[in-house]
């Protein structure tokens, strides 16, 4: 099942497949929000890993329309965004992990938005929390200007405030720059607030519904 | 050149103290003395006959027979590399990798040494090759093991950041460049402290050897300092070597890691 916009879709994946799930076909149109959920295991991480091109799958997949084979794998990875439930620091200093031709003003904008004073951006990594290191990835995703993020379960270890203020982020980058974001998450109030449309992941195929289609219980 | 002959009295009298130490370890249940002896003799056994093939070998001066001599001993110690990764390669690769790596560091080494600095006639002259050959193989395999060791260590080890990097548009040669820093240097750290050590706390066997056969000291390091250039260059090349290849074999064409090319850890 695929839905049609009028700008023409930014990100289209036809019968995507991985070891033995799939086929999925899934588009996202400028500016949309889908969240994403579905059983434990039946692979969300996995389909985000696959759009990510970090698992080889088959299928075809376009970014506004063109193959993902005629993008270098830097090229189409920064595009195509995937922040990870558990993010990764390997420098000494938050800093050091964001794009090597960031604006100072714009990191710093991007980290107060998410709640933070600044001068986190020369923190050392060892002092960061769970949380902070989740607000930080999207920071350090953000600077590299992605046109897809995909968000796996990022902000389901937040408190209430600090989830809402990533969301607002989400929310401004995607009107902003006309990005689209597909946000994995177990939490059905997060993804009501957040998502345009709704998608639940099955075995052999994904279950899309849009805002308007939902049933309230 | 006069070397005193040992005669097997002589040599028995060393391996009494081996036999001293076994019977020390059984009285005190220290529970060395088997291995002891069963490694004493191994080691007898295995330079007498390397002593008669060398004998042969020296005495025919047939090129194919040196050919022959020194694939066995490049196959051998490529195997070896191999046998030292705790999380080893699947496949024919982790022979390839080794044998590769030990030709680059050693063999082609030893070729440029016996061409272009040794100059004997025939330029294979087995007095010459063989034992630089050996010298060269068993002085970088080390390094080489140690630096594949801790890459597919490493590789197993941070998959996630290797992953955490790529997703964030790095390329491969970025997403891996500390690891690779770090193997270059876990396998070159111990040859660059013995440079620095040498002459000072230890006296190199091979120099000790030439002296103890009549050469003179300072003809006896100028070899030295020969084989310790040829031994680091040979062992930075084969590192290199041996780092770009397992490097670029665990990634695909789309630079997505692909870690089932390694075997579960031993």
């Amino acid at each position: 099942m695929s839905l049609s916009y009028p700008d023409g879709p930014l990100l289209q994946a036809e019968s995507l497949g991985f070891s033995s799930s799939g086929p999925y076909s899934l588009s996202l149109a400028p500016r949309c929000c889908a969240g994403l959920d579905g059983t434990s295991g039946v692979g969300k991480t996995r389909l985000l890993r696959a759009l990510a091109d970090i698992d080889p799958s088959k299928g075809r997949v376009t970014l506004n329309g063109r193959e993902r084979e005629q993008y270098t794998p830097p090229q189409w990875r920064r595009l195509v965004a995937m922040i990870p439930a558990e993010s990764r620091w390997w420098h000494p200093f938050v800093s050091d992990h964001l794009a090597p031709d960031y604006k100072r003003e714009r990191a710093e904008d991007l980290v107060r938005a998410c709640g933070f004073e600044s001068d986190i951006l020369g923190w050392d990594v060892t002092r960061l929390s769970t949380g902070e290191k989740q607000r930080l990835s999207l920071v350090r995703a953000l600077l590299r200007d992605p046109q897809v993020l995909l968000l796996d379960e990022v902000g389901s270890g937040l408190d209430q405030d600090n989830a809402l203020l990533l969301e607002t982020v989400v929310r401004k980058y995607l009107d902003d720059s006309g990005g689209a974001a597909l946000w994995v998450s177990h939490n059905p109030e997060h993804l009501e607030r957040v998502a345009t449309i709704f998608i639940t992941m099955h075995q052999d195929r994904l279950q899309i519904r849009k805002e308007n289609d939902l049933i309230s219980p | 050149m006069n070397v005193a002959a040992l005669s097997p009295l002589d040599l028995s009298i060393a391996a009494s103290l081996i036999l001293l130490l076994a019977g020390l370890s059984f009285n005190l249940k220290l529970g060395l003395e088997s291995q002891l002896i069963i490694a004493s003799v191994r080691m007898v056994v295995q330079l007498l006959l390397i002593g008669l093939v060398l004998q042969f070998l020296f005495s025919t001066s047939s090129v194919w027979l040196i050919i022959l001599v020194s694939q066995v001993m490049l196959l051998a110690a490529g195997r070896e590399v191999r046998a030292r990764l705790k999380r080893k390669l699947r496949g024919f690769f982790g022979y390839h990798v080794g044998i590769t790596s030990m030709f680059v560091s050693s063999f082609s080494v030893a070729l440029l040494a016996l061409l272009v600095i040794l100059r004997q006639d025939p330029w294979y002259e087995p007095r010459y090759s063989i034992p630089f050959l050996g010298m060269l193989l068993g002085n970088t395999m080390t390094g080489v093991a140690l630096a594949s060791d801790r890459l597919t260590s490493l590789f197993y080890e941070q998959k996630e950041v290797i992953e955490q990097r790529l997703m964030l548009g790095e390329s491969r040669s970025e997403a891996v460049s500390d690891i690779r820093r770090d193997c270059m240097r876990t396998g070159m750290i111990p040859l660059v402290n013995s440079m620095a050590a040498t002459g000072l706390v230890s006296l190199p066997g091979m120099m000790t050897g030439q002296i103890l056969g009549g050469t003179p000291p300072i003809e006896a390091v100028k070899y030295q300092i020969l084989i310790m250039f040829l031994i680091g260059a040979g062992s930075g090349f084969g590192v290199i070597c041996a780092i770009v290849m397992i490097e670029k074999h665990l990634f695909d064409d789309r630079q997505r890691l692909v870690l089932d090319k390694l075997l579960p850890e031993e």
